[in-house]
C-alpha cells in the first residue's frame, strides 16, 4: 500500500521504510452549550520523511483542529476522544503531560501564522529561540545554544542579527521566517505549518514556501501544510488532503487531485479556482458549510452535492483506500478513475 | 531613549511645578479670610490685649510675612522661595519653618506608603494574574477573591477593625503611634524593631484595601493576554508552564498596570491622611490635618505644593522606566 501512495504521475522507488507519521482514527469533540460538535471525525493518514501534505478545506472544516489535536493542544471545552498520533513509532497520545511537552518542537513542531502576533512583543527574538532550546536541553552551554539559533536564522535566509531584534522591528515575511526558524531548532520529524502564508503578499508567500521547502530538505522532516489556497498548495506539496465537516474526504497525490479529483467536494473546490481559460466565469460551491452541531445525515456533503443519490443522505460513507493508495470517503467512488 | 525626549519631559516637569506654584500662590489670596487676623482675633477673645494693639500686631506680622508688598512683588518672591525649597514660616508653630515640618513628617509617610503601594501592586498583580490563568490550580485561583471583597471596606473601618482585633483583643500589635511612648528615637536594632511593630497594622490596613483593585484590573488584562498567539506558540514550543506564565503572559499583562502604578502613587497622600489619623502616626497626613484645623495657611499650601511636585516628579520617573519594559516605546 505504501508503494502505491505516490504512484501514477510521480514514479518513486518502493519505500520499505515505515512512515514517520501515522495519524489513526483521530477524533475531537467540542462540548458546547448548544450541543456536541464533532470537529474531527475518524481522521487517518500517513506521511513519510520528506513528504509534504497540504490540508485544505473551508473555515470550520477541522484543519486547525487537526493541527492542535496532533500537538495535543486542544483546550476545553474540546476533547480528544480517541485515536493515535504515531511519530517515529511512538504514540504521542499515550505520553504523559511532561512527555508530551518534551515531544513538542523536538519531535513534532508547530509553525504558527507568524505575520500575526505569534512572537512575544517585549522580549528579543533571541530570547524566544533560546528558551525553546533550553526547555528541551537545559544543560547545553549558552554559546552552543546561541550558535544553534543563529544557524537556524541563517537557514531561513535571515541575518543572524535578527537574534538581537524585537518582533516589531521585523516585516511580516521576516516574522514568518523567525517562526519557521524556531520550528526547526530541534530538527523535528514532523512540521505542521498552520496557514503560514495567509497574511502575506504573493511575492513573500512564495519566498516563505520556498524557505519551508528548503528547511524541510535540510532536516528531512515530514511537512503538513494547512491552508485554503489550493493554487499555492498545488505548487509546493506532494499530496493534498481535503477536509469537510471534520472528515478527511480525500487524500490524493497533488497531480492526480487536480487532474481527476475523486470526491465531488474536491472537484468543486478545484473548479472554483480562477482559471485563465474561462475568465469572468467564477464557479463557487452552492450552499453553505454545515454547522458541526447539526450535521446532515449520511454524507455531510450531500445537500450541496450535485451528484447525490438516495444512499448519500441515508448512509454515512466509509473511508476507502483505493488500489493506487488514494483515499476517498464517498459512496459514488469505488474504483480508480 | 533620546536626549530630546528627556529634555522635553524635564521641561514639562518644570511647567507643572510652575503652574502648581502659581495656583498655590493665588488661591489663598483670592480668599477673603485673613489667617493672621483670624489667629490673633482668636487670641484676643481669650483675653490679653486691646483691639488697637491687635491692628498693630497684624500690621507687623503682615510686614514680616511680606503681605504688605505689591502682589506681583509677592509672587516673584514666592517663586524664588519655591526654587530654594523655602516655603517660609508656619503661622501656628512659628518659628518652625514649613520645610522643618515637612521634613519631620515626610519620612514616615514615604516609607509607609511607598512600601505598601509597592507591596499591594506586587501581591495584587500576581494574584490577579494567577486568577486569570487557566492552568493554575483551582485553589490558587481562589486566593484573590477575599481581597476583592475587602476592597469594599472603607479604609477607616479597616483600620479600626484591625486595631480592635489584632491590637486591643489579641494585643499582638501596639494601638497607635510611631514608636513606644518613652522611647527616644535612635539608630539601633531595638528601635527599628519597635518602629516596625508599630507600622504593621497601618501597612496591613493599606494593603488589604488596595490589593483588590490590582487583582481586578490584572485579571481583566490576563484574560486578554492568555488568548494571544504568542502565549499559544510558547506552549507549542514545549516551554514549561512557569516560563510561559512569567515571560510571555505576566510580562505582557503587566505593561498597562505600570501606568496604573504611577497613577496610584498620586493618591498616596489621600490614604495617608486617613490612615495616619486612625493610627496616630506623625506623617504628612497628620501635619496637614493639624494645619487645616489651625488655619495654618502657609503649611497647607506648602504641603499641597510639595505633594504636587513629588507626584509630578514620580510620573516623569515612571515615563523613563516604561521604555525599559516595553521595547516598542523605545523607538518613537
Amino acid at each position: 500500500m505504501m508503494t502505491a501512495l505516490d504512484s501514477g504521475l510521480r514514479p518513486t522507488p518502493p519505500r520499505p521504510v515505515p512512515p514517520v507519521l501515522e495519524v489513526r482514527n483521530l477524533e475531537v469533540t467540542y462540548y458546547t452549550d448548544l450541543g456536541r460538535a464533532k470537529a474531527l471525525d475518524d481522521v487517518s493518514f500517513t506521511l513519510h520523511a520528506g513528504e509534504k501534505l497540504g490540508m485544505v478545506g473551508e473555515s470550520g472544516s477541522g484543519k486547525s483542529t487537526l493541527a492542535l489535536a496532533m500537538m495535543r493542544m486542544i483546550k476545553p471545552p474540546g476533547r480528544i476522544e480517541g485515536g493515535a498520533v504515531i511519530v517515529g513509532g511512538e504514540d504521542l497520545q499515550a505520553l504523559d503531560e511532561d512527555g508530551m511537552r518534551h515531544a513538542r518542537l523536538s519531535r513534532i513542531a508547530y509553525i504558527p501564522q507568524g505575520a500575526m502576533n505569534s512572537l512575544n512583543p517585549v522580549t528579543r527574538i533571541g530570547a524566544q529561540m533560546v528558551d525553546a532550546i533550553r526547555a528541551h536541553s537545559p544543560r547545553e552551554s549558552r554559546s552552543a545554544v546561541e550558535d544553534r539559533c543563529r544557524a537556524a536564522l541563517r537557514s531561513v535566509d535571515l541575518s543572524p542579527d535578527v537574534f538581537r531584534m524585537y518582533a516589531h522591528e521585523l516585516s511580516g515575511g521576516m516574522k514568518q521566517r523567525v517562526c519557521i526558524a524556531i520550528g526547526i531548532l530541534l530538527s523535528p520529524a514532523v512540521i505542521i505549518a498552520d496557514e503560514p502564508t495567509s497574511a502575506l503578499d504573493v511575492i513573500t508567500q512564495r519566498q516563505v514556501m520556498e524557505t519551508i521547502d528548503k528547511v524541510k530538505d535540510e532536516i528531512n522532516a515530514a511537512v503538513i501544510l494547512i491552508g485554503h489556497d489550493m493554487g499555492l498548495m498545488a505548487q509546493f506539496v506532494d499530496k493534498v488532503g481535503v477536509m469537510y465537516a471534520g472528515r478527511l474526504v480525500e487524500i490524493s497525490p497533488v497531480r492526480a487531485m487536480f487532474k481527476t479529483p475523486l470526491h465531488p467536494y474536491s472537484e468543486a473546490l478545484i473548479s472554483s479556482l480562477p482559471n485563465l481559460d474561462n475568465k469572468g466565469v467564477f464557479q463557487g460551491i452552492p450552499g453553505l458549510a454545515p454547522s458541526l452541531l447539526r450535521l446532515p445525515s449520511g454524507c455531510a456533503f450531500h445537500p450541496r452535492c450535485q451528484r447525490a443519490k438516495a444512499e448519500c443522505s441515508a448512509v454515512r460513507p466509509a473511508v476507502r483506500t483505493l488500489e493506487s493508495g488514494r483515499v476517498v470517503t464517498c459512496h459514488l467512488v469505488d474504483r480508480e478513475p | 531613549m533620546s536626549l530630546k525626549l528627556v529634555i522635553r519631559r524635564l521641561l514639562f516637569l518644570i511647567l507643572v511645578i510652575w503652574s502648581a506654584s502659581t495656583i498655590t500662590f493665588f488661591i489663598p489670596r483670592l480668599s477673603p479670610r485673613n489667617a493672621i487676623r483670624e489667629r490673633f482675633a482668636e487670641l484676643a477673645r481669650s483675653g490679653g490685649f486691646s483691639p488697637g494693639d491687635l491692628e498693630k500686631i497684624i500690621a507687623s506680622y503682615s510686614q514680616q510675612f511680606g503681605l504688605d508688598k505689591p502682589l506681583l512683588q509677592q509672587y516673584w518672591d514666592f517663586l524664588g522661595s519655591v526654587l530654594r525649597l523655602d516655603f517660609g514660616y508656619s503661622l501656628n508653630k512659628y518659628p518652625s519653618t514649613m520645610l522643618d515640618l515637612i521634613m519631620q513628617s515626610i519620612p514616615w509617610t514615604l516609607t509607609l506608603l511607598i512600601v505598601t503601594t509597592i507591596l499591594s501592586f506586587l501581591i495584587g498583580n500576581l494574584l490577579g494574574a494567577i486568577a486569570a490563568w487557566p492552568r493554575a490550580p483551582r485553589w490558587a485561583r481562589m486566593v484573590a477573591t477575599p481581597f476583592v471583597l475587602l476592597m469594599g471596606v472603607p479604609p477607616v473601618l479597616m483600620g479600626v477593625l484591625l486595631l480592635f482585633f489584632l491590637g486591643f483583643r489579641l494585643q499582638w500589635f501596639p494601638l497607635g503611634g510611631a514608636y513606644s511612648i518613652g522611647v527616644v528615637p535612635n539608630w539601633s536594632w531595638g528601635f527599628a524593631f519597635d518602629v516596625l511593630r508599630h507600622q504593621v497594622l497601618p501597612a496591613l490596613a493599606l494593603i488589604l484595601g488596595s490589593v483588590g483593585g490590582w487583582v481586578l484590573s490584572m485579571r481583566g488584562m490576563g484574560v486578554t493576554i492568555q488568548g494571544e498567539d504568542y502565549v499559544n506558540f510558547a506552549e507549542h514550543k514545549g516551554l514549561g508552564g512557569i516560563t510561559i506564565f512569567r515571560d510571555y503572559y505576566l510580562r505582557n499583562a503587566l505593561l498597562p498596570q505600570v501606568t496604573g502604578f504611577a497613577l496610584a502613587l498620586g493618591t498616596v497622600v489621600t490614604s495617608a491622611i486617613v490612615v495616619e489619623g486612625t493610627f496616630g502616626l506623625p506623617g504628612i497626613g497628620t501635619t496637614l490635618n493639624n494645619a487645616i484645623r489651625a488655619n495654618d495657611f502657609p503649611v497647607i499650601y506648602g504641603i499641597v505644593l510639595f505633594i504636587t511636585i513629588a507626584v509630578a516628579t514620580l510620573m516623569v520617573l515612571m515615563e523613563f522606566i516604561y521604555p525599559l519594559l516595553d521595547p516598542r516605546i523605545r523607538q518613537n
